[in-house]
């Protein structure tokens, strides 16, 4: 294949990937431009396989077939609820093959001075986007605690380690000798292990978010170090959406980029504290059903709690019923509803809700005045009022769904205990709060029938 | 050369900001997982080096980059297009 057609055709790939995640940005056609993005891989793909640079098929043959079968068969198995693992560990393995190209490179002809740079950021990037995202990969999957895992002196430990690299790195520039080059990798993928170690099971969705960014960037480095542009622009565009969704999580979550990276907040148990001293409103399910079963609206404000739970298709159940009964129900999703963004809504999709009855936060903020019910499930710090009225509570500022607005607000809820950010929520304790202290999954099954029984 | 992919790489960016802040709540994660599919595009560059590469070392490594590559890519665009599946309109 001559090499101006090879370039016309990886312009083709290019155009298909921007028109592809365009596509993503409606539920309409987000599935066609999923495709039109796999379409244009499979053209760059072929395209690389009949170029000229190509010696020996073998290994590419190999490399590709069981590539694509461990690939194929995590996409089927894989869990709804473990999708952020997934999504992590994926990361983490294009990641990787950056770091993996950078050194074949390397080891065939470190180049000039501007590919030695290249080669450079790309094993690091890709090193510390590989091994970072197998943490949070583990964290997420159970394998290691959620909580931050740190030791005495780790930040200057790993500030030693940051320097080293960055020496490290300017003389590989200078002059590239192999035994530089593995000490380099050895420690990019050190870092990228004792960086995320420190973060908190909270901050995933951050993490991961982040992660895709670098894997994007690891990719479009990978595209400077052999000079390919579909490469480039292909790397850049995920650099930017991974970018863009960190910061909506670090937004919605009320921290800052830095403080997450920084670590020790968060695990994935608060810091118990003495509470539940006040008196709270309890209700069984027949109270609830009554309640919802004669609501003219309802919004469900579902949480990570409802996940844990695998609750979701039962909730599915609850809602089908009430609107059986003319009730409007609605779902109300936070940002951080999930372990990763936009968690909760693939969930709820899974258990058959339409997307339609989906509500972002600041669509569906101004109706809780206006609606008889909100039913929280498995939810916490995001539906804390603290966070606008307490100026002294850790997640002051954080934007959260207004359910204290709601004429009624019920709360399903294993206990008292404090959510991620480990404070009390005052709503438990409000006049119009009803709470239901059981297995979001129990509970829920309980309204349902109670529900029909009305 | 490296000017030029500089260039490349920045409107390329711009392009993905312009697009992306468009993107509803409800898409985040198939995005993010059919964005990560995406930046599986290493598996060009695996592809050439693995090719051309000679030795036994540069040529296990090649074929590793080939593997991550591929897992990232199959793997991502299936598993995109299985939750966008069950995304649904209400048929009321």
């Amino acid at each position: 294949m001559n090499e101006t057609l090879q370039s016309a055709l990886y312009l083709v790939a290019a155009v298909a990937f921007i028109v592809g995640l365009k596509r993503l940005t409606s539920p309409a056609t987000a599935r066609n431009g999923n495709r039109l993005a796999a379409i244009g891989m499979l053209l760059a793909t072929v395209t690389t396989l009949l170029g000229q640079e190509i010696v020996s098929y073998t290994g590419i043959l190999v490399g590709i077939v069981v590539g694509s079968a461990v690939g194929a068969v995590a996409a089927r198995r894989i869990a709804m609820t473990d999708m952020p693992q997934l999504v992590a560990a994926f990361n983490g393995f294009g990641g990787g093959a950056s770091a993996f190209v950078a050194a074949t490179e390397f080891i065939r002809h470190p180049g000039a001075i501007d590919t030695r740079i290249t080669i450079v950021l790309s094993v690091l990037i890709g090193s510390i986007t590989m091994t970072g995202s197998f943490v949070a990969f583990a964290k997420l999957q159970g394998l290691v605690s959620g909580n931050p895992i740190s030791f005495k002196g780790q930040k200057w430990f790993d500030s030693l380690l940051a320097l080293a690299i960055l020496v490290l790195g300017v003389l590989l520039v200078i002059d590239p000798t192999s035994l530089v080059f593995w000490i380099l990798t050895l420690l990019s993928l050190v870092i990228g292990v004792t960086r995320i170690l420190p973060i908190g099971g909270a901050d995933m969705p951050v993490v991961i978010a982040f992660l895709n960014a670098a894997s994007g960037l690891a990719a479009a480095a990978a595209g400077f170090v052999i000079g390919s542009t579909v490469l480039i622009i292909a790397g850049a565009l995920v650099g930017a959406s991974g970018l863009i969704l960190t910061s909506i999580m670090v937004k919605a979550m009320n921290r800052t980029l830095i403080g997450v990276l920084a670590g020790g907040f968060g695990g994935t148990s608060g810091p118990q504290e003495e509470i539940g001293q006040l008196p709270v409103k309890r209700a069984t399910a027949d109270d609830v059903a009554i309640t919802l079963a004669y609501a003219r609206s309802v919004i469900v404000v579902p949480g990570y709690g409802l996940a844990v739970a695998q609750a979701q298709h039962v909730m599915k159940d609850l809602a089908n019923a009430l609107q059986e009964r003319n009730v409007d129900v609605r779902f109300a999703i936070h940002p951080v509803a999930g372990r990763m963004p936009g968690h909760m809504n693939v969930l709820l999709a899974e258990a058959d809700v339409p997307y339609d009855q989906l509500y972002d936060l600041e669509t569906i903020n101004r109706d809780f005045g206006r609606t008889d019910v909100a039913l929280v499930v498995g939810a916490n710090d995001v539906v804390n009022p603290a966070a606008r009225t307490d100026v002294n509570s850790p997640i002051y500022g954080m934007p959260i769904l207004d359910v204290d607005a709601a004429t009624t607000c019920v709360v399903i809820k294993r206990s008292l205990s404090p959510g991620f950010a480990g404070i009390d929520n005052p709503l438990f304790y409000m006049e119009g709060t009803l709470m239901m202290f059981d297995d979001a999954r129990k509970a829920l099954s309980d309204l349902v029938t109670a529900v029909k029984n009305v | 050369m490296l000017m030029v992919s500089i260039t490349v790489f920045i409107l390329a960016a711009f392009v993905g900001f312009e697009i992306i802040t468009k993107v509803p709540p409800t898409l985040h994660t198939p995005l993010m997982s059919g964005s990560n599919a995406i930046s599986g595009i290493t598996i060009v560059a695996a592809i050439i080096v693995s090719g051309r590469a000679e030795g036994t070392l540069a040529t296990i490594l090649g074929v590793v980059a080939v593997i991550l590559a591929t897992i990232n890519v199959v793997g991502g665009f299936l598993v995109t297009d299985r939750m966008l599946e069950m995304f649904k309109r209400d048929p009321r």
